[in-house]
C-alpha cells in the first residue's frame, strides 16, 4: 500500500517534470521562431486585437471598482490616524506596485488564455494545424508565435490601464464622494510614487505574468487532447495553471523588487 | 530522369508507442494516375498518408517522393517538398477565421509575392473548377460538409501541386455530395495532370473511379489490383470487404475470452 503511493507519488513527479521539459522545449520553438511574427507585424496587432481590446471591458469595470472599494477601505482606516489626505498614496501603491499586475493578469488568464487555449486546442482538433504544416507553412511561427507576442505586449498595456482606472475610481470615492482635497490627493500620490521603483516594477511585473499565461495557454492548446473533452480539460488546466503562477511568480518577484 | 513512379514506399515499417501501425509495406504510385489504398478503420491507411507527407517517420524503411527521400529529408527541404503536395483532410480542414476565398488564397499570400489581382483571378479560377465562385465570402461555418471538402480540394490545390491526397474523402456526405466529390477528384487529377491518393474505405464510390487499388489490413498489403480483378477477386478478405460482409477474415468480435466464461458458465461448452 505505502510503496503504491510512493510509486504513484514518483510517477506523477516524473510525468510534471517530463511535461515542464515538453513546456520549455515548446517555448524555445516561439522564441526561435519568431522572426516571421516581427516581420509581418500585422500578424500581432491582430492578436493584441483578440487578446487585448477584447479584454478592455473586463479590466476597465474591475479596475474601477477595485479602485473605488480601495478608496473606501483606505479612507476609513487612515480616517482613524487622521491622514485621509493619503488615501492617493495608498490607491496608488495598491494598484501600481500589486493589484494592478496581479489582479489584472489574472482576469487576462481568465479571459483571453482561455480563449487562446480553446481556439488553438480547437484548430489542432480540426486538423489545420496539420493542414497548415502540409501546406509547407510552420504552424508555430504562422499561429502560436503571433498569439504569444500578442499576448505579451497586451498585459503591461491592460495592467497599466487597470491601474489608471483604478486610481480614478479611489479619486471618485475620496475626493468627490468623501470630501479629501483634492491637491492633497494628487500632490502626495505624485511624491510617494517613485517611477522606477513602483511604475517600472509593476510593468516588469505585468509583463513577466503575459509572458507566463500566453505561454500556459498556448502549450495547452498545443498539447491538447482532440476531443472535446480534452480542450475543455485544457482550457480549465490554462485558467488554474496561470492563476497560481501568476500568484507564485508574484511572491518571488515582489521579494527581489521591494526589499526595501 | 525522373522515374516512372511518384511514390515509391520501400520495405516500410512503423510502430507508435510499442503498437506495429505498418509492417515491411511496400508499394508504388505511378504518375498521372488515382491510386486508391483501402482498408476497415485502424488499419494504418491514414499513417501511410502522414508517411508520404512526412508528417511521421518510418521505424524502417524509406518513403520517397519525386526522387527525393522524405525521411531523410531536414525541416527546410521537407517543406519545399511539400508545396509541391496537396491534401485534402477528412472533414476539410478549413481555417475557420478565414472566409473560402482567403482559404484558398491563404498559400499564395505564404508563399508567393503576386500581385493582389492576380491572386483574386487565380483564387477565383480555383473556386470555379470546385463549383463554389459565388460562394467565396462564405465562413466556413456556413458551409454544408460537401461545400466545405470541396473549399478545402480548390485550396489543396491552389499551388497546382503533383501529388494530391485524400484522406477519407468521401466520410459523411450525402450521395450527390460524394458523387461530385468523385467525379472532381478524377476531373482534377486528368485536366491538371496530378497524381492522386486515396485513402478511403468507400468501396462503391472508389472503384469508380481509380486506376489501381491497394487493399491494407493488419498493417501489411494484403491484396491490389485494378478495380476489375478487385470486383472479381475470390481472396476471403477482398470479398468481405468488397462485399460487406459482417464476418470473416476481419472478424466481427474484438477478441475476447470466451462468451461462457465470461458469463460465468465455465462447464458449458464455450463458442
Amino acid at each position: 500500500m505505502k510503496a503504491n503511493v510512493i510509486s504513484r507519488l514518483g510517477r506523477t513527479t516524473l510525468d510534471s517534470i517530463g511535461r515542464l521539459g515538453v513546456a520549455s522545449r515548446f517555448l524555445m520553438m516561439i522564441l526561435t521562431r519568431s522572426a516571421t511574427s516581427w516581420r509581418r507585424f500585422g500578424l500581432i496587432v491582430r492578436e493584441i486585437y483578440s487578446s487585448g481590446v477584447l479584454s478592455l471591458v473586463i479590466i476597465l469595470v474591475s479596475g474601477l471598482f477595485v479602485g473605488m472599494v480601495l478608496g473606501l477601505q483606505g479612507y476609513q482606516t487612515l480616517e482613524t490616524y487622521g491622514s485621509a489626505e493619503s488615501l492617493g498614496v495608498l490607491v496608488a501603491l495598491s494598484l501600481v506596485r500589486e493589484l494592478g499586475p496581479v489582479v489584472a493578469a489574472l482576469l487576462f488568464a481568465s479571459r483571453a488564455g482561455s480563449a487562446i487555449t480553446a481556439e488553438v486546442g480547437l484548430m489542432k482538433t480540426t486538423e489545420q494545424l496539420q493542414a497548415m504544416e502540409m501546406m509547407a507553412v510552420d504552424p508555430i511561427a504562422r499561429i502560436i508565435a503571433p498569439r504569444f507576442w500578442g499576448g505579451v505586449i497586451s498585459m503591461p498595456l491592460l495592467a497599466a490601464i487597470f491601474s489608471i482606472t483604478g486610481i480614478y475610481g479611489g479619486y471618485m470615492i475620496g475626493v468627490r464622494l468623501l470630501g479629501i482635497d483634492d491637491g492633497a490627493f494628487w500632490s502626495q500620490m505624485q511624491s510617494a510614487v517613485d517611477f522606477r521603483e513602483d511604475i517600472v516594477n509593476g510593468v516588469i511585473k505585468s509583463g513577466v505574468f503575459g509572458f507566463a499565461v500566453t505561454t500556459i495557454a498556448l502549450f495547452e492548446g498545443y498539447d491538447a487532447v482532440p476531443t472535446a473533452e480534452g480542450i475543455s480539460r485544457a482550457t480549465t488546466r490554462t485558467v488554474v495553471t496561470s492563476s497560481l503562477a501568476i500568484l507564485a511568480l508574484d511572491f518571488i518577484l515582489t521579494a527581489f523588487m521591494f526589499r526595501g | 530522369m525522373p522515374s516512372d513512379n511518384l511514390v515509391e514506399i520501400r520495405h516500410v515499417s512503423f510502430s507508435y508507442r510499442n503498437r506495429s501501425v505498418l509492417r515491411d509495406i511496400s508499394l508504388v504510385i505511378p504518375r498521372g494516375k488515382t491510386i486508391a489504398i483501402m482498408g476497415g478503420s485502424g488499419c494504418g491507411k491514414t499513417t501511410l498518408l502522414k508517411l508520404i507527407g512526412g508528417q511521421i517517420r518510418p521505424s524502417v524503411g524509406d518513403v520517397v517522393v519525386n526522387g527525393e527521400t522524405v525521411n531523410r529529408l531536414d525541416n527546410a527541404s521537407l517543406y519545399r517538398l511539400r508545396r509541391s503536395m496537396g491534401m485534402l483532410f477528412q472533414f476539410g480542414a478549413l481555417f475557420t477565421d478565414l472566409n473560402v476565398f482567403e482559404n484558398v488564397a491563404f498559400q499564395m499570400r505564404e508563399h508567393t509575392n503576386l500581385p493582389e489581382e492576380m491572386i483574386r483571378d487565380l483564387v477565383l479560377m480555383k473556386l470555379d473548377a470546385v463549383g463554389l465562385r459565388g460562394a467565396r465570402s462564405l465562413m466556413p461555418y456556413e458551409l454544408s460538409g460537401g461545400m466545405a471538402r470541396r473549399a478545402a480540394l480548390a485550396r489543396a490545390i491552389a499551388l497546382d501541386p503533383m501529388l494530391m491526397m485524400y484522406d477519407e474523402p468521401f466520410t459523411g456526405l450525402d450521395p450527390i455530395s460524394m458523387g461530385v466529390i468523385g467525379k472532381l477528384i478524377r476531373r482534377l487529377n486528368d485536366a491538371l495532370g496530378l497524381t492522386s491518393i486515396l485513402v478511403t474505405h468507400d468501396i462503391e464510390e472508389s472503384l469508380k473511379m481509380v486506376d489501381y487499388v491497394y487493399f491494407i489490413s493488419d498493417g501489411r498489403i494484403e491484396a491490389e489490383g485494378t478495380p476489375d480483378e478487385i470486383r472479381a477477386s475470390t481472396q476471403p478478405f477482398v470479398h468481405q470487404f468488397v462485399h460487406g460482409e459482417e464476418d470473416g477474415p476481419v472478424p466481427f468480435h474484438y477478441p475476447a475470452p470466451a462468451y461462457a466464461v465470461d458469463l460465468g458458465l465455465p462447464d458449458r461448452e464455450s463458442r
